[in-house]
């Protein structure tokens, strides 16, 4: 803490507050999630472990575990800003925030940053469970970190702009269930787009997901749907426009300072 | 010295609502300074204006010299504020909620000697590890204005610091207050009981439908109502020559207002005629609650 100067002092313990808000609650943040991809992979993998080979030479149960990690990233990293601000919004404990000198720029990158730790710490978790029963290769790293980082991060903002347009927590459920989890069960996490109808794999390269799982997953087997220096380039090129909007409603005080 | 609010020609508008009309106001370094009004008079929206939670619609404000817009992070650094809400983080205890609030004002171990100081003064030291969830509704008052006071603003504004809260914690808390004013914090407080207001502040502005209608020394505002205030307490009725006089009434209990002393000898050759007996009587000074009706009555 000594090193950290007092300019960045302000940005640091909001973004210290936000990672132990959900720290506090691990066995629902952390826990939780985890047990839930793995068992969609215990069922998954039960049933179409043997009979179905999406690369050659990668059964099923190892093509699933990029996907459901990368899936459970995004989904988390989405939920860590956007029921932080949607409960401290609904509580009111969001004017101690707002009452501070703290500027737009550092509200946006406190909860950034403490989403995408989120999202990095549950896809740790399930796959050091995962390799614990399954062979899982690694063959480009820097891939699977980019990916995981810039995914949680377009997530991370898509969960600020969700909390801030949000004023009940059925709304926020609405938007969970209707725009994050179609998103990301049709991105591609249980198959390759290769095996859907033409007009189907047209339809998901319209998908932001898809391009995250896609270049996840070419992470670790080498192989993918499309290239993953395009899909990195959406990725970041999606993270990037999201950052603008979300800053640019901070900056109006959208729904926050009258 | 600048003054440690001014607010120039402010107006704020909630769509057709006009909720602050042009108000002027300048209150200084180390005044105990009282914001009243009706309820919907506008000292939310104006306190809010100064924290920064809403945006004037036009004018300016600025605390200890800095623009409240245009300087945010400065005017910011010199307010806090104890929002009339019993808000609360429920995830973190009340010295952690504490550290945080200092923290992003950019103040770090340094300052927990002073937060050791706002527990213990706001008597909340054995409730210092307890989560802010599980404090009584008094305790989470108490919180509340230490988490306002954790980065040691210059000045303190109270929106209804008192409101259901027992008179325990208001008499700690208004110990506390004097004794930070005495230190040199300006104090701006907003409350519906007048007679704090009276026994603490120093000065008052009288709000009315986003307007000050008043503004001066709480002295000086007392000494405007002439006279004093006779309280009866009657066997029957009053009798109607006497109905003009009334202040307020709660029967069998009467308030009449006198413009000069010499009125008792009427009063009771009144109530001598109507045959209406006096079971107890008492001659008071008016105090700011007969002010505060007066003026938003009157005007």
């Amino acid at each position: 803490m000594s090193l950290i100067n007092q300019r960045l002092r302000g940005p640091w313990t909001l973004f210290k507050k936000e990672i132990l808000r959900f720290w506090r609650v691990s066995f629902q943040t952390v826990a939780a999630p985890v047990m839930t991809a793995l068992l969609y992979l215990l069922i998954f993998s039960h049933v179409l472990g043997t009979k179905v080979e999406v690369y050659p030479g990668v059964p099923y149960t190892v093509f699933l575990i990029p996907g459901l990690i990368m899936m459970s990233v995004l989904q988390n990293a989405f939920a860590n800003s956007s029921s932080s601000l949607i409960q401290s919004k609904v509580m009111g404990n969001i004017i101690f925030v707002l009452l501070t000198p703290l500027t737009y720029i550092e509200f946006f990158l406190a909860f950034l940053l403490a989403s995408i730790v989120r999202g990095l710490v549950v896809g740790t978790v399930i796959y050091l469970t995962a390799i614990c029963f399954i062979d899982l290769p690694i063959t480009h790293p820097m891939f699977i970190f980019a990916f995981a980082f810039f995914g949680s991060g377009m997530l991370g903002t898509f969960g600020i702009i969700a909390g801030l347009w949000a004023e009940k927590f059925d709304q926020m459920a609405a938007f969970q269930n209707f725009v994050i989890m179609p998103l990301s069960f049709l991105s591609g996490v249980f198959y390759s787009i290769h095996s859907l109808p033409p007009v189907w794999q047209k339809v998901s390269h319209f998908n932001p997901f898809f391009y995250m799982i896609d270049g996840f997953r070419y992470g670790f087997f080498g192989q993918g749907d499309i290239s993953p220096w395009f899909s990195l380039s959406v990725v970041i090129g999606f993270f990037v426009a999201l950052s603008i909007l979300t800053i640019g409603m901070l900056k109006a005080g959208y729904k926050l300072r009258g | 010295m600048l003054p440690a609010i001014k607010l120039t020609q402010v107006h704020k508008h909630f769509g057709a609502l006009h909720a602050l009309k042009g108000v002027d106001l300048s209150i200084e370094q180390g005044e105990f300074f009282a914001l009243l009004g009706p309820n919907g008079a506008g000292k939310s929206t104006l306190i809010n204006l100064m924290a920064g939670l809403l945006r004037p619609t036009s004018g300016s404000l600025s605390v200890m010299g800095f623009d409240v817009v245009n300087q945010y992070q400065q005017a910011r650094h010199a307010l806090g504020v104890v929002p009339q809400e019993l808000v609360f983080d429920p995830f973190f205890n009340v010295r952690e909620m504490l550290r945080f609030q200092a923290g992003y004002f950019g103040r770090g171990a340094e300052n927990d000697a002073w937060i050791d100081e706002v527990i213990e003064c706001l008597g909340l030291s054995d409730k210092a590890h307890t989560n802010m969830r599980r404090l009584s509704g008094g305790m989470k008052r108490r919180a509340l204005i230490a988490q306002a006071l954790a980065h040691k603003p210059p000045v303190i504004v109270l929106d209804e610091p008192t409101a259901g809260v027992d008179v325990e914690l208001r008499h700690t808390l208004w110990e506390f207050i004097k004794r930070l004013n005495k230190e040199g914090h300006t104090i701006i407080l907003t409350t519906h009981y007048l007679e704090e207001a009276e026994e603490l502040c120093s000065r008052v502005a009288l709000l009315k439908q986003g307007e000050v209608i008043a503004l001066d020394t709480t002295k000086n505002l007392l000494a405007s109502i002439p006279g004093k205030n006779l309280r009866l307490r009657l066997s029957g009725q009053l009798p109607a020559s006497l109905s003009g006089m009334v202040r307020h009434q709660e029967k069998p209990e009467y308030m009449l207002a006198l413009n000069e002393i010499g009125q008792v000898e009427f009063v009771l050759s009144e109530l001598r005629n109507a045959g209406v007996a006096i079971e107890d009587m008492q001659l008071i000074e008016p105090d700011l609650e007969d002010v505060f009706v007066d003026l938003v009555t009157r005007k």
